[in-house]
């Protein structure tokens, strides 16, 4: 009984970190721009294919084998760096104030180009970086075994949401960031230089995302088709938390982490449709998610 | 003079009809299924357009279209009712009954979490439907091949025959909805996007008009689902898959909400792109149609309508002189 509790807890946690690391990134673009982008999945899956190419590069240079985790950590930048411009300088930019849902549509094009562009670049195979998973050795807990990869990734999580939670709040440019969250004319009246918040924090969010999809690589089979699971989910941890906060984030990923599990410990029917149930239960109950402050009406 | 003008409407989608109707017998055979399918999406699309009139967009059609496709199917295999005019009617009611049940949740949310909860409740029914093995589970089933008033018509004249019904059946629910967008609570729907609170201060219920809309965009997303379905001859869970619903948006975005015929329009263009690509470009038909949808809200961000409403002003300028 107590293991069973045991085991569903820590799945349900290594699950939910996993998610809540793409859904910080979601939840954060769409705090500062408005935008809810469903080319975060996309962008997800470009991280995972990324390591793939990466990591067995790493592995032909001999080096240290710890190491291994910066090869991943360079991967996700990469993707970063080379979708960033692309998508919030080329694309988003144009769109910036007009109707969400029409912003939603454009984020819906760039995911399906993404899919293909994943399909051009590595093709339809299957790759497989599982060596990573093997650095930190089992964990024990009582007569549990865990990877301590997977134990790790909840450390990971813990530190990128508490990382980007103090650099927002304890910051100076964390503090602009704000201001922009806030009100971006009047930032922009006071100097700020808004446009650049927009694309550090696109940056930012476009970072996370394909770091999770890095980290996940060793755990997964990476192929076609990784990113459309990915996508539905973290919406899901965002709704449920409020759009635009990391609290909400923490707690909705743990929501469907530790639901998630216990559904597949418990009662594996009804696995793949429980956290579309969280999400219209909250919304049903709390319409703009758990951390969502009132807003003022337009008259 | 609003009689007039009802009459002329009348008279030309009876004449557009006809003309299509004529037309299909000269088109090769693939371009008549592609017709098919279009009507079938642009149904759903016409749903959304509603919707839109009133300032909502759902993001899970999916949702009415899964209902309608496996209402025509479940009829199809468990009752052996395989007349195609009676399925799609009984679709249309069926899903327009579910739609009014699920509005009153639906109808007090706005903007993006509309959007989501409609969005949720398809991915709910999706999860369901892949898990229930009777019908099929993620493979779904096939459809029986369909008649039409007692008739089975030749392999060849199959798609013809369903062509047929689904343009007069379309152009009748298309005139109707006209009538609708004119009547109080569609010209109310309006008001409601342009400013809600203002509509309830004038005593109108604007949740009352958004549960009007969303059964009405059930109904045809049912009926549409059915034409697909039976145009397919084939109904699975992908039906209500996010992505199906992201398609549906795409069509009523890029028609826009000011015209009924542009909504069949923009169908048929994302039909006709998604087959041409899908043809020469088996591997990549997704980059082509992001491509398409970006360029599209890009550089006609009003929709398609738009264009038709300029041209039909610019017509009836020249016609009155």
């Amino acid at each position: 009984m107590f293991a069973e509790i045991l085991t569903i807890f820590l799945d349900g946690a290594i699950y939910a970190s996993w998610l809540f690391i793409v859904a910080l990134g979601l939840t954060f673009v769409f705090g500062v721009l408005k935008i809810l982008n469903i080319a975060h999945g996309g962008i997800y899956a470009l991280g995972a294919y990324s390591a793939a190419t990466f990591v067995p590069i790493f592995y032909t240079l001999g080096l240290p084998e710890e190491f291994v985790i910066i090869a991943m950590l360079i991967s996700a930048l990469a993707v970063a760096i080379v979708i960033t411009p692309i998508m919030e300088r080329g694309l988003l930019r144009r769109f910036y104030g007009q109707d969400h849902v029409l912003i939603v549509l454009v984020t819906y094009a760039i995911y399906l180009v993404l899919e293909d562009v994943q399909k051009l670049i590595w093709g339809m195979k299957s790759f497989y970086v599982s060596e990573p998973r093997e650095i930190l050795g089992a964990i024990e807990f009582g007569d549990l075994y865990y990877v301590g990869y997977d134990i790790a990734l909840i450390g990971l999580a813990i530190f990128c949401g508490l990382s980007l939670w103090l650099i927002l709040n304890k910051t100076k440019s964390g503090k602009v960031v704000l201001a922009v969250i806030h009100n971006p004319e009047i930032s922009g009246c006071m100097g700020v230089n808004v446009n650049r918040v927009y694309l550090s924090a696109f940056f930012v969010g476009a970072f996370l995302a394909a770091l999770a999809g890095a980290f996940t690589a060793p755990l997964i089979s990476v192929q076609v088709g990784i990113s459309v699971a990915v996508v539905i989910e973290s919406f899901a941890v965002v709704i449920i938390g409020g759009l635009g906060s990391i609290p909400g984030a923490v707690v909705g990923a743990l929501i469907i982490g530790m639901a998630r599990a216990a559904c597949v410990h418990k009662l594996p029917e009804a696995e793949i449709f429980i956290m579309y149930f969280c999400m219209a239960g909250m919304l049903i109950f709390r319409p703009k998610g758990l951390f969502q402050g009132a807003e003022a009406r337009k008259i | 003079m609003a009689k007039k003008i009802y009459q002329n409407m009348i008279f030309q989608s009876i004449l557009l009809m006809l003309l299509l109707i004529i037309a299909g017998l000269f088109i090769p055979n693939w371009l008549v299924f592609v017709v098919t399918k279009a009507i079938a999406y642009g149904l759903v699309g016409l749903g959304i357009i509603t919707l839109m009139r009133g300032g909502l967009v759902s993001f899970g059609q999916g949702l009415v279209f899964g209902i309608g496709g496996y209402t025509a199917g479940l009829l199809g295999t468990q009752a052996g009712l395989t007349d195609a005019v009676l399925l799609l009617f009984i679709s249309f009611i069926f899903t327009g009954f579910v739609g009014l049940i699920i509005a009153p949740l639906l109808a007090r949310y706005r903007d993006i979490f509309f959007a989501m909860l409609s969005l949720a409740f398809s991915m709910v029914l999706y999860g369901v439907l892949i898990k229930i093995d009777a019908i099929g589970g993620s493979d779904g089933f096939v459809l029986p091949s369909s008649t039409f008033f007692g008739w089975t018509p030749s392999k060849e004249y199959a798609d013809y025959s369903l062509y047929t019904v689904s343009i007069i059946m379309t152009g009748i629910v298309s005139v109707l909805l006209r009538y609708y967008y004119n009547s109080a609570p569609g010209l109310m729907s309006l008001a409601v996007r342009e400013n809600e609170l203002r509509v309830e201060y004038l005593g109108a219920s604007s949740f009352n008009i958004t549960v009007i809309n969303f059964t009405i965009a059930a109904a045809l997303g049912g009926m549409g689902g059915a034409l697909n379905g039976i145009a397919l001859g084939h109904i699975d869970p992908e039906f209500t898959y996010w992505t199906t619903s992201g398609e549906f948006v795409f069509i009523s975005i890029l028609a826009g909400y000011l015209s009924v015929p542009a909504v069949f329009f923009a169908a048929l263009l994302l039909e006709l792109v998604r087959s041409f690509s899908g043809r020469y470009f088996p591997d990549t038909w997704q980059l082509i149609l992001g491509v398409f949808l970006i360029l599209s809200i890009i550089y006609i961000p009003s929709g398609i309508g738009s264009f038709f409403k300029k041209i039909m002003d610019k017509l009836k300028e020249t016609i009155n002189g």
